[in-house]
C-alpha cells in the first residue's frame, strides 16, 4: 500500500482521530485487538435497526431476516478460511471459546495414557484448557519445546502412538513466529493423531486455507480481524464436530428433548446453545468483506515492510534486544531497553500517545524461557504507517534516555 | 519535618514541571535514591500484591518511628514508591496511621494513572499505613 492509501484506508477507522494525553494517538497494540472500520461499526447498527429478531425460532418476516443475515456471515467465514461447507463454521465468543468448545468436548474421549500435545509458544488460552482436560480425564500434557530465536523445536518424535490431539498456534502472539503448522498437521495425521490450530494470530495477516492445511480445528476471534469483539469462529471438519460432544447445552443445540433423553442438532448448531451473538456475527461478516476488500496479501506485505523498518531502525538503539528473531514472523515485534522494566517503557511511551502492550502477554512460559518478567511488544495493522513507526522509534530512543 | 511538611514540599516540587514526560522524568530520577531494602527481604513476604510490576516494602520501628525501605524492577514505580517513603519515612507510628496523603491527588498522579496502576499506589499506601498500625499495636501505643 502506498502512504496515500494508507491516509485514505484510515478515514476509515473514527477511532484513529482520537487523542491521548493531549498527542495524535499512534496505535500499536494490534495483536491484542484492532481497531474498527466504519464498515464493521454501520453493520451493526444496521442489523439493529432494519433487521434484528431472534435466530431460526420465528415464522415472522424479521426472525427470517435476522436468520439470513447470520447465516451469511458464516457463508463469509467459510470463505474467509476457504471451509468445504458452512455446517464447519460454529460462532463462538472468540478463540478463547473456540480452544474451550474442542477441550471440553475431546477431552471426553481422553483417558489414562493419552498424550496432549501443545508447543512451549502458546497463549494461556491454549494451555489451560487442555491442563483442564488432561485433569479430568489422566491423560498427559506434553510440550513442544522452542528455541532462543522463537522458533519451534518440532520434531516428529515428539508424536507417539499415545497423541491424540496436537494444539498450537500458526503465529506467536507473544514474538510474531509463523509457526511450520503445515508440516505439523502432516506429521499427526501421520500418526494418527488430529490437529487444533489457533488462529488468533494469523486471521489478520495471512490468507487462511483450512483445506489446504488439512486442521481438523481452526479458530479465529474476531476482534483481532477488526471485527467486533465477543464473537469468533471456530473451524472443525465436519467429521469431527459430528463426533465431537457438544460443550454446552441449551435451546438452538438440540433435536428433540425429553426427560428420558436429548437428541442434539448437527453442526453447527449442536455447538451454539442459546441465543448467539448475531449482531456480532453480522458485524464480523462486514469485518471479513472489510479484509477481502484491502486485500490479505496487501495487508500483509505492508505489515511486513513496517515490522522490518520498525527491526533496523530499533536494533540500533543501544542495549536494545528483540525477542523472536524468527525469518518468518508476523507483524510483531517484542523488546526489552536493556534490564529496564517493560512497564517503564510502556507508560512513558503511553505519555507521547503511543498504545504497546507490555507484560507476559498471556505466554508466561515464553517467559519463564528467556527469564523475563515480560516484554514491550508493538504490533501492526493495515491503517499504520511509517511515520507512526518512525515515531515509535524515536519514542523508544528518548525512555532509553530516560531510563539510562 | 512533618508529614504534612513533608507533603507540601512534593506538591511545590512537581509544580515545577509543564508536562508529564518531565514528571515522569523526576519520578525515574527519584526512583533511583530510593532507600534499599537489603536483598534479604526481597521476598514473597514483602512483596506487594496489586502492582503490575513487582514491589518489595520493608518496615521497621526506630527510637519510636517507623523506617520504610522498598524496591521494585520499574523504576517509574520505585519513583511512586519513594515519594510515598518521603512522605512517611521517620515519622511515628500513630501520625503515618491518621496522615491524609493528598499529595497524590494535588500532584495528578492517581487520575494519571490507569486504574491498574491506581490500584498499585493504593495498595503500597495501605501496606505502609498497615506496617504503622501493627508497630502502633505492639507498643500498645493507641493514643493515636
Ligand atoms: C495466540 C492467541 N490465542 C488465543 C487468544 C485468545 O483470544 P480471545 O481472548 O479473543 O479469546 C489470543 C488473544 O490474545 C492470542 O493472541
Amino acid at each position: 500500500m502506498t502512504a496515500v492509501e494508507v491516509k485514505e484506508l484510515r478515514k476509515e477507522f473514527p477511532i484513529l482521530s482520537e487523542q491521548v494525553h493531549g498527542k495524535p494517538l499512534i496505535y500499536l497494540d494490534n495483536a491484542a485487538s484492532s481497531q474498527k472500520p466504519l464498515q464493521v461499526i454501520d453493520a451493526e447498527a444496521q442489523y439493529y435497526c432494519h433487521n434484528h429478531s431472534n435466530v431460526h425460532r420465528g415464522v415472522h418476516q424479521m426472525s427470517q431476516r435476522a436468520t439470513e443475515a447470520f447465516e451469511q456471515a458464516r457463508e463469509k467465514a467459510r470463505v474467509f478460511l476457504n471451509a468445504r461447507e458452512t455446517a464447519e463454521l460454529i460462532f463462538t465468543k472468540g478463540c478463547t471459546d473456540a480452544i474451550n468448545t474442542v477441550a471440553h468436548g475431546f477431552g471426553q474421549t481422553l483417558s489414562k495414557g493419552d498424550e496432549v500435545l501443545i508447543s512451549h509458544l502458546e497463549h494461556h488460552s491454549n494451555i489451560v484448557p487442555w491442563q483442564m482436560a488432561c485433569q479430568r480425564s489422566g491423560a498427559t500434557l506434553k510440550v513442544i519445546p522452542m528455541k532462543a530465536d522463537g522458533t519451534l523445536d518440532w520434531s516428529e518424535e515428539l508424536l507417539t502412538e499415545a497423541t491424540r490431539i496436537v494444539a498450537v498456534n500458526h503465529v506467536s502472539n507473544a514474538l510474531g513466529t509463523i509457526n511450520p503448522v503445515e508440516r505439523i498437521i502432516a506429521d499427526a495425521h501421520a500418526k494418527g493423531a488430529q490437529v487444533l490450530i489457533d488462529g488468533a494470530q494469523s486471521g489478520p495477516h495471512m490468507a487462511i486455507d483450512v483445506q489446504a492445511l488439512d486442521a481438523d480445528y481452526y479458530c479465529l476471534s474476531g476482534h483481532k480481524v477488526y471485527g467486533p469483539t465477543g464473537i469468533g469462529v471456530l473451524y472443525g471438519k465436519l467429521d469431527r464436530l459430528k463426533e465431537l460432544p457438544p460443550y454446552q447445552g441449551g435451546g438452538d443445540m438440540i433435536k428433540e428433548v425429553r426427560f428420558e433423553g436429548t437428541t442434539y442438532a448437527e453442526p453447527p448448531f449442536k455447538f451454539e446453545a442459546g441465543t448467539p451473538n448475531i449482531a456480532g456475527a453480522v458485524a464480523l461478516g462486514a469485518a471479513f468483506d472489510f479484509m477481502a476488500s484491502v486485500g490479505v496479501e496487501r495487508i500483509a506485505r505492508h505489515e511486513e515492510s513496517l515490522r522490518k523498518m520498525g527491526e533496523e531502525a530499533l536494533m540500533g538503539i543501544d542495549g536494545l534486544k528483540i525477542y523472536g528473531t524468527a525469518e518468518n514472523k508476523a507483524s510483531v515485534i517484542s523488546f526489552l531497553i536493556g534490564s529496564n522494566h517493560p512497564y517503564d517503557t510502556g507508560v512513558l511511551l503511553d505519555q507521547m500517545g503511543i498504545a504497546i502492550r507490555t507484560g507476559h502477554h498471556c505466554t508466561q512460559p515464553i517467559m519463564d524461557y528467556y527469564d523475563i518478567p515480560g516484554t514491550a511488544r508493538a504490533s501492526f495493522a493495515a491503517y499504520n504507517t511509517e511515520e507512526e513507526v518512525l515515531k515509535f522509534v524515536d519514542g523508544v530512543k528518548r525512555v532509553a534516555q530516560m531510563l539510562q | 519535618m512533618t508529614i504534612q511538611q513533608a507533603q507540601t514540599e512534593i506538591e511545590e516540587e512537581f509544580e515545577l514541571f509543564d508536562d508529564w514526560m518531565q514528571k515522569y522524568e523526576h519520578l525515574i530520577e527519584l526512583g533511583k535514591d530510593l532507600p534499599q531494602i537489603s536483598e534479604e527481604h526481597k521476598d514473597d513476604e514483602h512483596l506487594i500484591k496489586g502492582c503490575q510490576s513487582r514491589v518489595w516494602l520493608h518496615a521497621r520501628l526506630e527510637n519510636g518511628r517507623v523506617r520504610y525501605s522498598a524496591d521494585g524492577d520499574a523504576l517509574i514505580t520505585k519513583g511512586i514508591i519513594s515519594l510515598l517513603v518521603r512522605s512517611l519515612d521517620d515519622q511515628p507510628a500513630a501520625d503515618i496511621v491518621e496522615a491524609d496523603l493528598e499529595f497524590i491527588d494535588r500532584i495528578g498522579l492517581k487520575e494519571h494513572l490507569s486504574p491498574t496502576r491506581a490500584n498499585g499506589l493504593l495498595s503500597m499506601a495501605k501496606q505502609m499505613k498497615f506496617y504503622a498500625l501493627a508497630f502502633q499495636a505492639q507498643n500498645g501505643d493507641a493514643h493515636g
